[in-house]
């Protein structure tokens, strides 16, 4: 990279570990609704059904 | 005959807009995670090296995308937080605030990858020059609006109080995009404009379009995930949720990210 190693890659590590860590965060959150109880995917089919 | 028309206006209810948004993450969030590829390996093997600047370049397509959508999705949340305030419509409401910690995220992004350009292109990290300052100023404003919504326990108050915050921020987004002409800025000019052509060499263009369209992709598809997230959390009170679903009285009441 020309000697700029350190900021083009630092730079992308960043966006991917910003996007990773939200992506994971919401994984989370979903996870903890899921353990309180329904499965989300059954909010879902009722409103279907209903 | 039977009338076929569709009664849009029921999905304005979150509950019934619930699955759609299910429906529709896969669309947004499949064609994301391919453009994002794409978009890297032609920033990466088929954009040629700036003549200028070198390879350090190369972070110009991460930071002008992250910079824009930290600008778009604010416009976006005060629109649906607007809409919310003015005709009490819950879904719009839940949408600025799905739409927020997005928007949040790609503006710290365009930040600190505005910071690692700035460092060898101009010998700072950070310069109180007019672009950057008020993208600092954006960030405050998406932190002050998730901080507000969170401090509020009453849901309906909580969003009345940050559409207030994002209707009066908006001013902010004329500030940065026009800022580079309005003052002397330390910050280079727009590369891109929607009147004169650009700039920049074409396949450079194509790569920044192909992260920019990533970045549109996976804001849908994250936001639609969250607001899903934020209507179980909240439309645990209507009856027809409840009724058909008891275990959900358990659900804990609100989240932040």
């Amino acid at each position: 990279m020309g000697g700029y190693a350190f900021f083009v890659w630092g730079s992308y590590l960043v966006a991917f570990i910003a996007i990773a860590g939200e992506v994971m965060l919401l994984c989370r959150r979903k996870q903890s609704l899921k353990q309180a109880g329904l499965a989300l995917e059954d909010i879902g089919k009722h409103e279907e059904t209903s | 005959m039977r009338s076929s028309k569709v009664n849009w206006y029921k999905y304005a209810s979150p509950v019934n807009f619930y699955p759609v948004a299910g429906r529709l993450i896969p669309w947004f969030a499949v064609p994301a995670a391919t453009l994002f590829i794409l978009g890297l390996y032609q920033s990466f093997f088929v954009a040629p090296t700036d003549f200028q600047q070198g390879e350090v370049y190369r972070i110009i397509f991460i930071h002008v995308p992250a910079a824009w959508m930290g600008m778009f999705l604010y416009l976006l949340l005060a629109f649906y937080a607007g809409i919310g305030w003015a005709f009490n419509a819950r879904l719009s409401s839940m949408m600025a605030s799905s739409l927020a910690p997005t928007g949040a995220m790609f503006t710290f992004l365009s930040l600190v990858t505005g910071a690692l350009w700035g460092k060898p292109t101009w010998g700072t990290y950070w310069a109180w020059d007019a672009r950057m300052t008020s993208t600092l100023i954006l960030m405050f404003l998406y932190i002050g609006f998730i901080s507000l919504q969170a401090a509020i326990d009453d849901r309906r108050r909580a969003d009345r109080a940050g559409a207030v915050l994002a209707l009066v921020g908006v001013i902010n987004i004329p500030i940065i995009y026009f800022s580079v002409q309005w003052w002397n800025t330390l910050h280079q000019g727009a590369t891109i404009r929607l009147l004169n052509k650009p700039t920049m060499a074409a396949p450079m263009l194509r790569a920044m379009f192909i992260m920019l369209a990533a970045c549109w992709l996976y804001s849908i598809a994250v936001v639609l995930y969250r607001l899903r997230c934020i209507i179980l959390e909240r439309e645990l009170g209507t009856a027809r949720v409840a009724a058909a679903n008891p275990q959900l009285a358990q659900l804990p009441q609100k989240g932040v990210i």
